[in-house]
């Protein structure tokens, strides 16, 4: 009997009782929290939410990893309460493109370890009896699918949290706002009394958004229907006892599932338009027929995909003795990039959000939330869910409203790795926009800017290096890319390249005590020379990475930090999450426009717009400073993620185009030609063997695994310190490894080009574990056309990584061979930095720099230790 | 100008019970309606009326009983009812006719209003204004009022009271009673739909659910297929049948045509007794229009007991023995 | 044989707290949904049983928006064959107008040699309530009417019907043609099942503009009243309750 008075303080307010809010206070009392208060607007067990009438089931097979992990410890949460009943599960196909997608879930079921197979009509229909062979070309079956009970689990991890004596939970406690002290919650009011909490946690679902503007937060989701009918009872289903008996079956191509409920199948659907709500306009629980998450269903939304289903199988369906009993339009929570809400909300200290959960992974994200909470050092690593990531304009009703709609029908969809978002753009234009569209850019879209992927102005440069420029002939891999990127990549070598990075998220870290704060933060010595540049990682406390990112010394109480714009949000809460009295942070990112030159006349194409003394001996690697570009006052750092000499100049953005001109202009006479960000975050860099946050670093990777630690930790203490220390000496687990592709062509004759996420096996196909217990993939792949090969980088076993090691790709289920061609990322190109260097004579001299030597050179890309 | 009310006896068969209590609510909301006098109609009740039934119209202050001699009327037939109301509302002058809001009630003041084209308003609350006439009424069960207005107030108003939107109270002065037949030409069209014969009503068949007067509901706090005997006995015990909630026929625990709820039957006994159930909205959908319900439940807060008249707090599996027990 | 015709309405369903536009107009069904009344569910029921044991057809019929061909639909769904909707806003009728429009589309079929032996509607619809259509309908038609009619039996051209709503089960035996109103309870309305879905998706509905303007109902605004309050007594915890639940079973009178 839940004890129906509300405490008036606790030290932790969890608002939910779905999956979430459950398995979160589960895990809080596991972590030792003592005095937990958890509330929910509805009754339990099932107080009206998405939980209520979910579907239950779970696909552990996901193209991301983040979410995959997650799902993978649900499930064993779900198994370890008795709740989980394997099914398996098959997602059939009905076209061939779908059979590829098929098969390239099977690389992601390779590289996360999970058993899969893919599968014939004839195996689908001796495991579905009543499924119509002739309507589909083949399956992916994965053995492990199950249901699980989640209302169940719910009160299981509920109940053992009040077993510890640590949780109270009130049913039926609505909360009506939130009191925010000096940017803290410090209570929250509810129709039943107020609650002081300093820490609080909206794990509220569809309802989030509402509950997270009372405190003045946003968490950006928006509720969305999904179709749902109950057709029964299906003789088939009937004489087999329990729940579940046959595997579910997702229809990929009609964006529908057919799952056994009993004597019922369930008919699901993500096929109908997008029907999104409004948070606020969610009936309460009286007013709602069924509950406030089961909206009234909508039946020609439906009838289309009745007639898909009925296809597939015409037996069970069909039958005139199956009625359908219930339909729904449920509600669940779609976010702009899909991914969920976790974390502790930008806006307001102490608040935390647990949102956009499906069941799937709820018991694992309430682990890892918990451990966030508790530590600061969820074991798996949250970087794609974390609420920090989303910019203003990315909280916007319009733009969730937009980006979600346009997401919806990519549920079951076949997405491109490179697939770009149509809607809710242009948002963000640089200042240099208009020129680049004269220049026939295209524009892909990173955190709300325009970014020019590559130039239709550089088509010219394909005839200069012919077949260097390393066509595909697969539409799949050319998907999304040109041989113009390519083309650049070699103009950029060869002559030079203008970039604009006017994406970048720059702030400043200033004060008396700045140096500190930044000491504090970073790996890199910060306590360097007015007018220096150090590229570091930043770390959290386990050694794992937060993010890594360039900073410049500007002043002795001033550090500017610059990083990428797609994690820019997520550093910038990190920073300010651990400045101490004294140091605070300047957001500058809307004030700097930054335009990079680089290539061997980079000296000669700014050299003719300026007098300052440009040669590398006077503009020393890693340093920055003001020039004088004309009229115009310019910070030039002279840095490289593209292994050329040359600069970041950043200028006050409304100068922007006028530098960018005088560039293109002064370009123009030695051949330097604007480059697109196709070059600079792909081709460029994984010829240098850069790595990439997000691709390469994580949570959880170390500075040992990815090449980066330094034989000398810095004196101060930063955080991670203790773990860089006690990780120092110890043999990486895994190693960061450069591959080449040894042979592209497929059994078909066509050559194909990996993408990325590919799983990295023995010759001849045989799974390799690192010492996590983890399956190699492919972290980043791209063309590296100077040296005529395609890269990817993997995290090999230590035992694979060496030099010379044959190996295999998997991709779309077939092998082909690769080769270690480089360990700890040192350069697959000028490993001697020579062209970084600006020493592009001598390069011409040895006649080498073009492929690695071998020589263990640790080149520190940029900046200084 | 007068208000005539139709009323009903208590008991078609005994009419020494007098006026039913809807008829008698409405007797005294007619005194709230401008007119001078109230009427009675009273039909389907052959010879005189019994002293009951005066005792009623005299209490209420009324004036005129109207009755009618017909035998073919003792029977009902609603459309030859109508006819013998019009026929007093006619005789009496009256500008308002109204009747109860009952089964009955309802269909005898709209063949009258049909046979006149005049509005009948359903269940109406109260009289908003009487110039020009504006009344309010439920709908959706009561939950909502409407506000009605009747046109130019030509012709007669016709409208029927819902049941308790007054208590009957006595006139301030009793009323004579006069009784007053009334005389119609009845056609056969008039008696073309009329009762041939009444049924006793069914009851006692444990196994159909809508039918039975007690339901023993049983929910996922059964704990699992092999759970119900106790249901079962209590069931048993009550004379009632076995429902269960949706959960319940999903994990396959109980045959579908037991289910109660929105996807399931909708059930009206007199008495609902839900184990286990926690109330979920597609359950109450299915036992709401139980007349008395009695939850037995673990959660104090369950939407079942909160809504239920009666509740025990407690696990089924140790209540349901209990009750047993002390039942034999 | 018998040709019934049966008339449904798109109302918003009501077993919830009631929701008002935002004009306080009409209920709002847009928490709840729009259904057919359950009196309606069952006089499709009916009609389908009716026209399934005489070899007879079933037309549904609804005066309203486009909206309201979801509910034709859905008897079409479970057998109905034919379905007509009068092209209308179903709020600006009152009941005396829609019976008119009803008995339009009956004598106009009747105009045409294709008689309807019986018309159905529902004792009333969720919304409304006005409990008169059908007893005005037949005025219209000059047929027979039984109100709260719940089962009902075909002998030739006569109809068995049979009512428990006021209390003892009262039979009545009518001629056709003739028109009932159609009380919950009698038949349990079935669930439609796919393939008649797929028949109902395709089936065409034709489309009747309405002769002349409605009078209206005279409604003038809606008000929502407050919800009961929880009134529960708690007769105890565990098997401690046991006698006082007893006592309790025996005021109601479900043991002796």
């Amino acid at each position: 009997m839940s004890t129906s008075s509300l405490p008036d303080r606790c030290d932790v307010l969890v608002i939910g009782a779905g999956i979430v809010g459950n398995s979160l206070v589960h895990h809080l009392a596991e972590l030792g929290w003592t005095d937990i208060v958890q509330i929910d607007k509805g009754p339990l067990p099932n107080p009206g939410g998405s939980t209520g009438h979910a579907s239950n089931f779970i696909f552990p097979v996901d193209h991301s990893r983040e979410i995959t992990d997650l799902t993978l410890d649900s499930m064993r949460q779900y198994d370890e309460m008795g709740v989980l009943t394997t099914s398996g599960g098959i997602e059939v196909a009905r076209t061939e493109e779908r059979m590829e997608e098929l098969r390239r879930r099977m690389s992601s079921a390779r590289a996360w370890g999970i058993e899969s197979r893919l599968v014939t009509p004839q195996e689908v229909a001796e495991m579905v009896p009543f499924l119509d062979p002739e309507v589909i070309v083949g399956g992916f079956y994965t053995p492990s699918v199950g249901v699980v009970d989640s209302l169940r689990a719910g009160t299981i991890m509920r109940e053992s949290a009040q077993a510890r004596g640590v949780l109270t939970t009130v049913a039926n406690v609505e909360v009506t706002g939130m009191t925010v002290t000096e940017g803290r919650i410090s209570a929250v009011q509810t129709d039943r009394g107020d609650i002081e909490a300093p820490v609080v946690v909206i794990a509220c679902g569809v309802w989030s958004p509402r509950l997270a503007r009372m405190a003045g937060a946003h968490i950006p989701l928006t509720p969305a229907v999904h179709q749902m009918i109950s057709v029964g009872p299906c003789a088939q289903l009937a004489e087999k006892p329990g729940e579940i008996s046959f595997p579910i079956i997702r229809d990929m191509d009609t964006f529908c599932y057919e799952r056994q409920h009993g004597s019922d199948m369930e008919v699901g659907s993500y096929a109908h338009r997008a029907i999104l709500h409004e948070p606020d306009e969610i009936p309460s629980i009286a007013q709602a027929k069924l509950s406030p998450t089961e909206m009234p269903f909508t039946e020609d939304d439906f009838d289309p995909q009745l007639e898909q289903a009925l296809e597939l199988m015409p037996e069970l369906l069909g039958d005139e003795r199956a009625e359908i009993r219930y339909a729904i339009n449920g509600l669940l929570s779609l976010t702009p990039d899909g991914a969920p809400v976790l974390g502790e909300t930008p806006e307001v200290k102490g608040l935390w959000s647990c949102a956009a959960v499906w069941i799937k992974e709820g018991p694992g994200v309430g682990r890892a939330v918990a451990e966030w909470m508790t530590h600061g050092n969820p074991e798996i690593d949250l970087g794609h869910s974390d609420i920090a990531r989303f910019y203003p304009h990315q909280r916007t009703r319009a733009h969730i409203r937009a980006r979600t709609s346009e997401a919806f029908n990519k549920t079951y969809g076949i997405v491109h790795p490179s697939e770009q978002w149509q809607s809710s753009r242009p948002i963000r234009l640089s200042p240099m926009h208009a020129s680049q569209r004269e220049l026939g850019a295209v524009f892909y879209e990173a955190a709300g800017w325009e970014r020019p992927q590559w130039y239709a102005s550089n088509e010219p440069l394909l005839e200069e290096f012919g077949d260097a420029v390393m066509p595909r002939e697969h539409e799949w891999d050319a998907r999304w890319w040109s041989p113009v990127i390519n083309a650049e990549h070699l103009a950029l070598r060869a002559r030079g390249g203008i970039v604009d990075l006017t994406a970048f998220a720059i702030f400043d870290i200033v004060g008396p005590a700045a140096l500190d704060a930044v000491q504090r933060i970073i790996v890199a010595q910060a306590d360097v020379a007015i007018g220096r540049v150090v590229y570091t990682p930043v770390l959290d406390e386990t050694g794992g990475f937060r993010s890594d990112l360039t900073v410049m010394r500007l002043a002795h109480d001033r550090f500017r930090v610059v990083t990428g714009g797609a994690h820019g949000m997520v550093d910038q809460k990190w920073f300010a999450d651990h400045l101490p009295e004294g140091a605070s942070l300047v957001d500058l990112t809307s004030a700097y426009s930054t335009i990079g030159v680089w290539g061997p006349r980079a000296g000669d194409v700014l050299g003719a717009l300026t007098d300052d003394d440009l040669s590398p001996e006077a503009f020393r690697f890693g340093t920055c400073r003001l020039i004088e570009v004309g009229d115009l006052s310019v910070l030039a750092s002279r840095i490289s993620y593209v292994g050329e000499f040359g600069w970041e100049l950043y200028v006050p953005i409304e100068t922007g185009a006028q530098l960018w001109e005088r560039l293109i202009e002064a370009g123009r006479p030695h051949g330097v030609v604007p480059v697109g960000i196709g070059v600079y975050t792909a081709t460029g860099r994984i010829e240098k063997g850069y790595r990439a946050y997000g691709a390469e670093l994580d949570a959880e990777r170390t500075l040992s695994e990815t090449g980066m630690e330094r034989p000398k930790v810095k004196d101060a203490d930063f955080i991670g310190k203790e773990a860089v220390l006690a990780q120092a000496g110890q043999p990486p687990k895994a190693v960061l490894c450069a591959l080449t592709v040894d042979d592209h062509t497929s059994a078909s004759g066509v050559k194909r080009y990996m993408l990325g996420g590919e799983p990295i096996l023995g010759r001849d196909g045989e799974p390799l574990t690192d010492g996590h217990g983890h399956h190699p993939y492919v972290t980043s792949a791209a063309s590296a056309p100077s040296l005529g090969k395609h890269v990817l980088m993997a995290f090999l076993p230590p035992e694979q990584a060496v030099v010379g090691t044959e190996l295999a790709v998997s991709y779309m289920e077939e092998l082909y061979p690769v080769t270690v061609a480089s360990v700890d990322a040192t350069p697959l190109l000028d490993p001697d930095n020579l062209r970084v260097k600006g020493r592009y004579a001598e390069l011409e001299q040895s006649g080498t720099g073009s492929t690695a030597t071998g020589a263990p050179v640790a080149a520190e890309p940029v900046g200084v230790a | 100008m007068s208000v005539l009310v139709l009323v009903e006896p208590e008991d078609l068969d005994d009419l020494g019970a007098g006026l039913s209590v809807v008829s008698q609510e409405v007797l005294t909301f007619a005194r709230s309606l401008p007119g001078d006098e109230v009427d009675a109609v009273l039909v389907g009740a052959v010879g005189q009326p019994t002293e009951a039934v005066l005792a009623h119209c005299r209490e209420q202050g009324v004036r005129t009983l109207h009755v009618s001699p017909d035998a073919r009327l003792e029977r009902y037939a609603a459309r030859a009812w109508a006819r013998v109301v019009d026929a007093a509302a006619e005789a009496g002058g009256a500008a308002y006719l109204i009747g109860g809001g009952t089964p009955h009630g309802n269909e005898v003041l709209a063949h009258v209003a049909a046979a006149r084209s005049v509005p009948m308003p359903c269940n109406v609350v109260a009289v908003v204004q009487s110039e020009p006439l504006e009344v309010e009424r439920q709908v959706v069960g009561g939950a909502v009022l409407e506000r009605v207005a009747l046109g130019d107030g030509a012709g007669l108003a016709v409208a029927s009271v819902a049941g308790h939107a007054v208590a009957p109270q006595a006139a301030p002065s009793p009323g004579p009673a006069h009784v007053a037949e009334v005389d119609v030409e009845l056609t056969d069209a008039d008696l073309a739909a009329q009762v041939v014969r009444i049924e006793a009503r069914e009851g006692g068949d444990t196994s159909a659910l809508t039918g039975a007067n007690v339901v023993v509901g049983a929910g996922r706090g059964v704990g699992g297929p092999d759970q119900f005997d106790d249901v079962e006995a209590l069931a048993a015990r009550l004379g009632g049948a076995v429902g269960v909630s949706r959960v319940v026929t999903s994990l396959g625990w109980r045959p579908h045509h037991e289910q109660v709820g929105q996807t399931g039957s909708r059930i009206a006994p007199d008495l609902y007794l839900a184990c286990g159930i926690s109330g979920a909205i597609q359950h109450w959908a299915g036992c709401s229009s139980s007349k008395t319900i009695i939850a037995i439940n673990t959660d104090g807060e369950a939407p079942m007991v909160t809504k239920a008249r009666y509740a025990v707090i407690g696990d089924m599996h140790e209540v349901i023995p209990a009750v047993l027990e002390e039942l034999s | 044989m018998a040709d019934v015709l049966v008339c449904v309405k798109r109302a918003p369903d009501t077993s919830g707290e009631v929701v008002l536009t935002a004009d306080g107009g009409s209920i709002d069904g847009r928490y709840a949904g729009y259904s057919m009344s359950s009196h309606e569910e069952c006089a499709v029921e009916i009609a389908v049983s009716v026209a399934g044991d005489t070899g007879g057809s079933v037309t549904v019929l609804t005066l309203g928006d486009d909206d309201s061909v979801e509910q034709l639909r859905a008897a079409l769904a479970v057998g109905a064959d034919e379905a007509v909707r009068i092209d209308a806003t179903a709020d600006d009728y009152g009941p005396a107008d829609v019976a008119a429009a009803i008995a339009e589309v009956v004598q106009a079929r009747a105009g045409e040699g294709r008689p309807f032996d019986l018309v159905l509607v529902g004792n009333d619809a969720a919304d409304t309530g006005d409990h008169q259509v059908g007893i005005r309908l037949a005025h219209l038609l000059d047929r027979p009417v039984v109100a709260g009619a719940q089962e009902v039996a075909v002998s030739g051209d006569r109809l068995e019907v049979r009512s428990s709503v006021s209390g003892p089960t009262e039979v009545f035996d009518v001629p056709m043609p003739a028109v009932l109103t159609v009380w919950e309870g009698g038949v349990e309305p079935r669930y439609p099942n796919i393939s008649g879905r797929m028949k109902a998706k395709k089936a065409r509905i034709e489309v009747l503009e309405p002769s002349g303007a409605p009078r209206g109902s005279g409604r003038l605004g809606l008000r929502v009243l407050p919800p009961p309050e929880s009134n529960v007594e708690v007769l105890g915890e565990g098997k401690t309750a046991a006698p006082r639940l007893v006592d309790v079973l025996r005021e109601l009178g479900v043991v002796r």
